[in-house]
């Protein structure tokens, strides 16, 4: 399979708000802004999934807004990554306790990257963003060998689980609760990750 | 009559930082009814009081919303510590005022920045938050964090400033003041920003009082309704008026806040001058909250409400953050009404929606 | 110096059938409506309704059963109290009654039902 050669030099990244305080949510802008500049990177902040090539999510995710990042994901090309920007995206954080919310990103879609801090620094965020690249590259690498599903690195879905705090998941229990995320990504598996789109609907209504 | 088309505005949206729905009802290109609907970033951190003991849970109201962290925590504060009849000593009464009014500075210099990403101006946009960087780098100095700091605590704080720091902090503000000055004019003046604003989403004094609004939303109508004037903090001893503007459209929200930028670095330099010596923070030991107290607070989105009910516990019973957009809605939704559908981004920012703040 | 007003507010308790008339006066004086909340104590849920005039608090408080919480809406009197209401409606499941603009419990999108008020006992309301 032939890839873009040049996704790594330019990625373009989209910015989701899942449950957080909004604190990480403007330093991920502020990424952007002058001081920071990750332009540099070559990187651009697009609104759009089917652009984007690096899905930055913060905050936990609850009930709501669960297929809202699915979809985002879904939408996306591949090969893609996932940076989870905070400590709500990571875990939950100081939310964790909460009725309403269910946990870190990676409860529902399969993340590369954990940024911690509360709320995330700007240089963190830039960080883990370049990290993202290295696995954006042997994403696409595997890609262009044929190997169907891209997932290669970190991509693994913990259901039960502590975070040790040096950017690894920490089973449970010994070798029950890994699940690995790669689950085949093709267009119409239903029982994969994939969600039938429930925000774009439109109606219209006769009068 | 013409065809109804009802289109989904948001969650993820590219002029929205964080996540707002509204269903908007069209009429070919004329909104004719908007109906919001939130709880994608609801968390309820309110219920978390009663899992954590009344001085841990400053922590938790910080984190109500990244934007005006500081003015939460000690919104929350001032709440537990009318609800103990403490009193907080002044050189810490100045420095709150100190910080929230930095905090204004940093979100209304946020706010302009996506106003201009909003209406497609993306140099302004970086320039505004180049300069925003500014205040960040205070907070920083002064407290260790850049979006949260968890300096306040019940019957005080927990960090100093020496008045050398708050001389030099002022002498940096005057720096800033320059540049906004040249950055305003781009705002206020130039034309095509004016054709974005000037007239748009227009709300009557009326309209404004009968809608509850509050904060910039409600002064650019000419509302006046600034908390600061009941006295509480440092406010008392400063000299201000509120900006009032009367226009009510997206221009004068947009002047509102900007006048206020002036206003903040002024209220700053004039507390800085009046600073008494002494201890930041009284201490607390053996008793606990047991009444209901209502605190009041100028956040930089308006006028917010936290209350607090304790029960002589640890825990307290209730805590309630009424926060400023959460009383900007019934506004926005009245303003969304007869509006072009391209001007509905514009309409969303300038009533400064936040989102977390808003369903907690 | 200004004097702090915020430290003088009063909390008064009123019968929830009074509730209207003494909303009504607080209109006529020139108060406005600032917040409405709900808190659960023991077996009965507390209404507290937040006026303010010219800086100065009062505050209205109502018990309603907790098990089937019912009230009057004062959305004839503010309509804009239809945030405050829904949200209550949601969170502990009390009924308003003649509510001006009811999201019928779909305001708050949230995973668990009435999470604040744990006695709630869904009636058959619709």
């Amino acid at each position: 399979m032939k890839t873009m050669a040049s996704i790594t030099k330019s990625p373009w990244i989209i910015h989701y708000d899942g449950s957080s305080c909004n604190g990480c949510d403007i330093e991920v802008l502020a990424c952007l802004t002058p001081m920071y500049d990750v332009e540099r990177f070559g990187i651009i902040n697009t609104g759009n999934p089917k652009h984007a090539d690096i899905f930055l999510v913060t905050g936990s995710v609850n009930e709501q807004n669960i297929p809202v990042v699915k979809q985002i994901y879904n939408q996306m090309p591949n090969p893609k990554v996932v940076v989870a920007i905070g400590i709500c995206a990571t875990s939950g954080g100081i939310f964790r306790d909460c009725y309403n919310i269910i946990g870190g990103i990676d409860k529902v879609i399969p993340v590369d990257v954990y940024v911690p801090g509360c709320a995330a620094r700007p240089e963190a965020i830039i960080d883990g963003v370049v990290k993202g690249l290295g696995v954006l590259a042997e994403k696409q690498a595997a890609l262009a060998k044929g190997i169907a599903d891209p997932t290669v690195s970190g991509a693994y879905r913990y259901e039960n689980g502590t975070y040790d705090g040096d950017g690894t998941f920490l089973p449970e229990e010994e070798g029950d609760t890994v699940i690995a995320a790669a689950e085949p990504q093709s267009t119409d598996d239903e029982n994969g990750l994939r969600v039938k789109p429930a925000m774009t609907e439109e109606q219209e209504v006769d009068d | 009559m013409a065809k109804r088309t009802i289109i989904p505005f948001g969650p993820q949206h590219p002029v929205l930082p964080e996540p707002i729905h509204l269903d908007l009802v069209l009429e070919d290109e004329t909104v004719v009814e908007a109906i919001p609907q939130i709880g994608y970033i609801h968390r309820g951190l309110e219920k978390l009081v009663e899992k954590n003991e009344w001085p841990e849970m400053v922590y938790i109201i910080e984190r109500v919303c990244g934007i005006c962290s500081f003015g939460h925590g000690w919104g929350y504060c001032k709440s537990v510590e009318g609800n103990l009849g403490v009193e907080v000593p002044p050189r810490a009464e100045y420095l709150r005022t100190i910080w929230h009014e930095l905090g204004r500075i940093h979100s209304h210099l946020l706010w302009l920045g996506l106003l201009a990403d909003g209406f497609g101006f993306e140099s302004l946009f970086m320039h505004t938050w180049r300069l925003r960087e500014t205040i960040l780098d205070i907070f920083e100095e002064t407290t260790g964090g850049r979006i949260i700091f968890s300096v306040c605590k019940v019957g005080g704080l927990r960090k100093d400033v020496s008045n050398e720091t708050l001389d030099k902090i002022v002498v940096r503000l005057r720096g800033l003041e320059k540049e906004l000055k040249e950055l305003t004019e781009v705002f206020l003046d130039d034309v095509s920003v004016k054709n974005r604003l000037v007239g748009v989403g227009a709300l009557t004094k009326e309209e404004a009082t009968s809608l509850g609004a509050v904060g910039p939303v409600a002064r650019g109508s000419g509302v006046s309704n600034d908390v600061r004037q009941d006295g509480h903090g440092a406010y008392g001893e400063l000299d201000f008026e509120p900006c009032l503007e009367e226009g009510g459209d997206c221009y004068a929200r947009c002047k509102v806040r900007i006048r206020e930028l002036f206003q903040s670095i002024g209220l700053i330099a004039q507390a800085v001058s009046k600073i008494p010596d002494g201890e930041i923070a009284v201490e607390i030991k053996g008793t606990h909250p047991a009444g209901e107290f209502v605190g009041r607070m100028e956040q930089p989105r308006g006028e917010a409400y936290y209350y607090s009910k304790g029960s002589g516990q640890k825990f307290l019973e209730r805590i309630r953050v009424r926060t400023p957009t959460n009383a900007n809605i019934p506004a926005l939704v009245k303003t969304l009404a007869g509006s072009d559908l391209a001007d509905v981004p514009m309409l969303v920012l300038t009533i400064d929606p936040c989102i977390s703040c808003t369903e907690r | 110096m200004t004097e702090r007003k915020d430290l003088t507010q009063e909390i008064i308790f009123i019968e929830a059938g009074d509730l209207l008339a003494a909303v009504q006066d607080l209109k006529a004086a020139g108060y406005r409506l600032g917040q409405a909340c709900a808190t659960t104590v023991g077996g009965e849920l507390e209404v507290l309704y937040t006026f303010e005039k010219d800086n100065i608090l009062t505050n209205r408080k109502i018990k309603l059963d907790a098990k089937h919480p019912e009230a009057q809406s004062i959305s004839a009197i503010y309509p804009y109290v239809f945030i405050y209401e829904n949200e209550m409606h949601d969170l502990f499941g009390i009924t308003f009654k003649n509510l001006g603009l009811d999201y019928g419990g779909k305001f708050f999108k949230i995973s668990k039902e009435t999470p604040w008020n744990p006695l709630f006992e869904k009636g058959d309301e619709n």
